[in-house]
């Protein structure tokens, strides 16, 4: 049997509530991400645009292909962390189709802070070259930013994770044949002037582009020396005479040409070693997503009412069906591709987490690509589990999910708490990418058992002392505590610190898996060596 | 039957004959010029002979080589297609004479129907019925009007030596007689200085009727009924068909009678076609139709005779040529249904029918006849093939067969409707046109029609915002790569939440477009454009009206109308971007020789600006692209490497 049948009622009173307040979600995700895919404020916008220049999102629609899926990536990244916003970290970074060949897009937003380089910048930037060095993707850069933030530099520039790790990856990158492509368009300055050095093919635009280590104040300062913009480090200089950039461009349009032109000729084949299936819809609606997930968290649904409105003809063959109940395995295909599932059903107790260690194996011995689908509150506690050797069996799973090489995508669906966030793939686990939906929560444990847990130690001091506190008072003391935790644990917060790849819409959550997977597909898949486990 | 023949021709006529030649196991020698190298009935012959350069001067019309063409290749005859040198009886005899046969007429018939006026008086002999009209010698003004008075009202005063309507008084009473033959022979002595005129009929709605005739070496001569070429553009068939329109029995039969007798005056042997002028004025009548001459060679427009005669009259020339019979006696010819033929020719209707010239990058015909009808399409050039300036530009005959005359005209417009060419201009919107046209569908046609109305059929409406969108989702790449299941191709325009549209520019005539692109997200396109085109269609790729990619254009085709659309190419502005900064340096240290450009000229890619002297060599600047000389440098200026040697006036970006 394995077609999944749905058991929900989509008129049923639960189902329209639960339905309303995703819709509801999802329209708070898209207004936000309409306001940050605006990048700068209206005056910024105007005079980028006022000097022939195209605006960042422009940029991108000229460069991929027509029709071109964009699978953006950190686009809530830095969403209000510096007082004010700046939007997506003033950099529109994700995977997009040049040519027919898959590419990492990194776009600077000059209308944000001149595209300055903040915190957040940065890590998306990095973030984006991790995905592309995974994932054997071609990375193009558009250049047009001023460098780091001046005020922030502590954050930016010295540390191992910070500016210099750009141009390390990409040196890095270029070593394993993943070519690198850099579109100069505005100002790179000082380090950002790495960006197209460090390029395998760079284009510069004339009277936009300029590359200098130091720019005309500088120079004035250091050597006296009276120079232009264009005369210090223009196209013409970089393409005639300094051999820093490799063609000239007229203007944006001409540029993206000329990159899209570069990449046609790279003499990339995408090679994917799956048997695959021709692609056919599940069988369910996706958009009755809404109405399955309870708006309360802790309230359990079977979670093959979420794989059948995901996988190809909602078939799902399960694997362990009757064993660790709680966690739910099978193969399925996506989008035509194989793929095997791990899925929350539950709290995991230790025959859950054998189960999803033996079944990652299983994939990885097959090369089947994993999917996540993360619901999960944590690893069962109590005396007779602790002494069931639950430890071990988290850790057997944890292993399995550290060390397996298949390509692995996380989609947060629900909560993601404690140590059930490693067993299931969290961002500490490299999965290639990780998405959130708009109703998940992500954190050390739920904002309740993390009150509880603190009132409870607070009460134990207060009555060793022979104190009182009541209940009242308790509530008082955990209503913060509660506050932090829904503030924290929202997705829009880690969204923020890109602990995520994205807030994505339930109803396409078939879509972004399909491309995620076919992104990573562009890398060959490895054999996993296991590390021990604990037995 | 012979064994091996060569086409001393070119293009669809030399194709038609190879394909019948091929099917009676006859091989083929095909001969070309420098041009048709590659031409597609050089591919379709058995064996092909260069024979000279491009102009027809120096290939198609050099009997010699023709002949030493086959004599080389051991061929037994020569078929001479149509033009070229079908009708020169000097070929003829040069090919008897080289112990060939000629498949077609005898030089002596040839000869006698060539001299129009000496084929009158033959003709006018064997009792063919020839224009009414007096060509003497005698000129004065008692006579011309009384020769008038016997031809009978209207006339026509023509200048003897005329042409092209100088000279030519049409007159409707014997009173204004004197006053037009003055005014005539006026233009006529100012434009020939020959006033002499002659007297023929006014033919008040002339319509061109031609009958089919194929004589044999035994005296045999039959009729293939007729074919209605009336409808003409200044004396140029467009589109042709059998029978005639409206052809009465008493006039088909006097028609055809007169044509065997005329056939048979000359011993004519293969095919020929007697063209007459018919007056349709008062319709068809069997006394209002007159000889005016005959085509001694296989008709442009043969197919629609073979259409409603089921015969191949290229079987028939070749079977007379090598001695043989008839294939059938008149009684077992017989005429079924209706043919119309349109020639496609590389054209600019709305530019006055300028011939075109082009590649033709995208080309297209139905693939298979409308419902009803048979179709065929002869052409001689394939897809990639030029057009060029050296013949003819007639890209292909498009020919249908229905069982009747509607259902045949039908067949036509669908059959153009689904004809798609593109990299050169066309006439399809124009013969879909008169396909449609009232008068012409009700058969009422005369030469006359397409000059009445020209404007309409000319006139291209301008592209819908759905035409223009469809080019500028073309334009942008849509739909390019080949359908994929993979993700990346499937999921067009998957964003979290929101689309970028993509800019595309167009050109069409003299407008320029710019269209926003993007994807909505049921998957399909939206294009957004700016007035006067409607603001926003869109579109179902699959759905999407049809569309050819070329170099730099996309070609929409809505019926027989294909809108062609430029497609800047910002790649292509690489020279000025090699121009670096619009300037042009010394590549290397040297002495300036010779400046050839001054300051503020306008001068063109490719233009030499000045000479540099350089290693003991001459070394040519020349301008990288188009534009006005900002700076030059001075004759005899001994520069370095780098130094701007010339500087362009920078254009506003």
């Amino acid at each position: 049997m394995p077609t999944l049948t749905s058991q929900i009622s989509p008129s049923s009173e639960t189902f329209r509530a639960n339905a309303e307040r995703m819709r509801a979600l999802v329209a708070d995700i898209a207004d936000k991400s309409a306001s940050v895919e605006r990048g700068g404020s209206d005056e910024a916008r105007e005079r980028h645009v006022s000097r022939g220049k195209l605006l960042p999102r422009e940029r991108l629609a000229q460069l991929l292909d027509t029709g071109s899926p964009f699978l953006e990536i950190g686009q809530f990244a830095a969403w209000s962390m510096y007082g004010e916003e700046i939007s997506s970290a003033g950099m529109i970074a994700g995977v997009g189709r040049v040519e027919g060949t898959e590419v990492m897009v990194v776009v600077n937003d000059a209308t944000v802070k001149g595209g300055t380089y903040y915190p957040l910048t940065v890590k998306k930037h990095l973030r984006a070259q991790e995905i592309a060095l995974q994932n054997n993707l071609p990375c193009i850069y558009l250049v047009d930013s001023g460098g780091a933030n001046l005020p922030n530099q502590d954050e930016v520039f010295p540390d191992r994770e910070h500016f210099g790790r750009i141009f390390y990856n990409q040196a890095n990158m270029s070593a394993a044949g993943i070519p690198q492509i850099a579109c100069v368009m505005g100002s790179c300055t000082a380090g950002g002037a790495y960006v197209p050095a460090m390029s395998d093919e760079t284009i510069m635009v004339r009277n936009q582009a300029t590359i200098f280590l130091g720019g005309p104040p500088l120079v004035k300062a250091a050597t006296g020396e009276d120079v232009s913009a264009e005369d210090l480090g223009g196209a013409d200089v970089h393409t005639r005479l300094s051999g820093v950039a490799d063609h000239y461009a007229l203007d944006d349009e001409h540029a993206l040409a000329i990159c899209r032109c570069i990449v046609k000729n790279l003499n990339r084949r995408k090679s994917v070693s799956l048997t695959l299936q021709k692609p056919t819809p599940p069988l369910h609606d996706a958009r009755e997503l809404y109405g399955i997930v309870p708006t309360d968290l802790r309230q359990p649904y079977d979670v093959r009412e979420v794989i059948a409105r995901v996988v190809d003809s909602s078939d799902f063959d399960e694997f362990k069906q009757n064993y660790g109940t709680t966690l739910v395995t099978g193969f399925a295909h996506l989008q035509g591709m194989p793929v095997g599932i791990v899925a929350n059903n539950g709290v995991l107790f230790s025959e859950s987490a054998l189960k999803g260690a033996h079944f990652i194996e299983l994939c990885c011995q097959r090369k089947i690509p994993l999917i996540f689908l993360q619901n999960i509150t944590g690893f069962m506690v109590g005396r007779k589990y602790e002494a069931g050797g639950i430890a071990k069996d988290g850790a057997k799973l944890v292993m399995a999910v550290a060390t397996a090489r298949v390509p692995k995508v996380t989609m947060i669906i629900g909560g993601s708490f404690g140590a059930g966030n490693y067993g299931m793939c969290g961002r500490a686990y490299s999965p290639r990418f990780l998405w959130m939906w708009p109703n998940a929560r992500i954190s050390v444990m739920g904002g309740e058992q993390a009150a509880t847990v603190l009132a409870v130690v607070k009460r134990e001091g207060i009555e060793r002392k022979g104190g009182e506190w009541s209940a009242d008072e308790e509530a008082k003391f955990k209503k913060p505590i509660l506050m932090k935790y829904e503030h924290e644990g929202h997705p829009l917060y880690s969204s923020a610190r890109l602990w995520d790849d994205g807030i994505i819409d339930p109803a396409k959550t078939r879509e972004v898996l399909a491309l995620s997977l076919s992104a990573a597909l562009n890398a060959d898949i490895e054999e996993t060596k296991f590390g021990v486990f604990r037995m | 039957m012979f064994a091996k023949i060569l086409i001393a021709n070119r293009g669809e006529i030399a194709c038609r004959v190879i394909r019948t030649a091929r099917r009676l196991g006859v091989r083929t020698v095909a001969v070309y010029s420098d041009a048709d190298a590659k031409a597609l009935h050089v591919e379709m012959a058995d064996e092909a002979v260069h024979i000279g350069a491009s102009p027809v001067g120096e290939s198609y019309l050099r009997g010699d080589k023709i002949v030493a063409a086959a004599l080389a290749t051991g061929a037994e005859a020569i078929h001479p297609g149509y033009g070229f040198l079908s009708e020169n009886p000097d070929f003829v005899d040069q090919v008897v004479a080289a112990g060939l046969t000629f498949i077609g007429p005898s030089a002596t018939s040839i000869r006698a129907m060539g001299l129009k006026d000496a084929a009158k008086r033959l003709m006018e002999k064997a009792g063919v019925p020839v224009v009414p009209g007096y060509h003497g010698e005698a000129q004065e003004i008692v006579l011309l009007a009384s020769k008038a008075r016997e031809i009978g009202y209207p006339v026509l005063i023509k200048a003897r030596a005329g042409g092209g309507g100088k000279g030519m008084r049409r007159v409707e009473h014997p009173d204004d007689f004197s006053e037009a033959l003055s005014g005539a022979r006026r233009e006529a002595k100012a434009a020939f200085g020959d006033d002499r005129v002659l007297v023929e009929k006014y033919v008040d709605k002339p319509r061109h009727i031609e009958v089919q005739v194929f004589g044999d070496n035994f005296g045999n001569a039959v009729h293939l009924f007729e074919r209605d070429c009336s409808a003409q553009r200044r004396h140029q068939k467009v589109i042709e068909e059998a029978p005639a329109p409206g052809m009465t029995p008493a006039l088909r039969k006097a028609m055809t009678e007169a044509a065997v007798k005329a056939a048979k005056a000359i011993s004519y042997s293969g095919a020929g076609t007697i063209e007459f002028i018919v007056d349709a004025s008062q319709g068809l009548k069997a006394d209002r139709f007159w000889f005016m001459e005959m085509n001694t060679r296989l008709q442009v427009e043969h197919p629609v005779t073979e259409m409603v005669t089921g015969t191949d009259l290229v079987e028939w020339q070749l079977r007379v040529a090598s001695g043989e019979k008839l294939p059938k006696t008149q009684s077992e010819i017989t005429l079924s249904g209706h043919a119309f033929e349109a020639r496609i020719y590389a054209e600019d209707a709305m530019k006055g029918f300028l011939p075109a010239t082009g590649t033709l990058h995208h080309l297209a015909f139905p693939d298979s006849a409308p419902e009803g009808a048979t179709m065929r399409i002869e052409t001689g050039v394939r897809a990639g093939d030029a057009i060029s300036p050296f013949y003819d530009p007639m890209i292909a005959k498009l020919v249908v067969h229905a069982k009747d005359r509607q259902a045949a005209l039908d067949a036509l417009g669908t059959a153009l409707s689904r004809t798609e060419i593109a990299g050169s201009t066309v006439n399809t919107a124009f013969l879909a046109a008169l396909a449609a046209d009232t008068d012409f569908s009700a058969g009422d046609v005369d030469t006359g029609l397409i000059g009445r109305h020209q404007e309409a059929l000319t006139t291209v409406a301008p592209p819908s915002g759905e035409i223009v969108a469809a080019a500028a989702l073309a334009a942008a790449g849509a739909g390019a790569l080949p359908p994929s299941d993979d993700p990346w191709s499937s999921l067009a325009g998957y964003a979290h939440f929101h689309t970028v549209a993509r800019r595309t520019r167009l050109r069409h005539s003299e407008d320029d477009i710019l269209a926003r692109v993007s994807v909505r997200p049921d998957g399909r396109f939206e294009v957004a454009l700016e007035a006067p085109y409607d603001s926003v269609n869109s579109h179902d790729l699959r759905a999407a009206p049809r569309v050819a990619r070329w170099p730099g254009h996309v070609t929409v085709f809505e019926g027989a109308v294909g809108y062609s659309f430029l497609v800047p190419d910002p790649l292509a502005r690489i020279d000025e971007a090699a121009a670096a900064s619009g300037s042009l340096r010394a590549p290397m240290p040297g002495l300036v020789k010779l400046v050839r450009a001054a300051k503020g000229e306008t001068v063109t890619k490719g233009q030499p600006l000045l000479i540099l002297e350089a290693m003991k060599m001459e070394h040519t600047i020349a301008a990288s692209h188009d534009g006005v000389i900002a700076e030059i440098a001075s004759e005899g200026a001994q520069v370095t490497d780098g130094t701007v040697l010339v500087r362009f006036v920078e254009e506003a970006a």
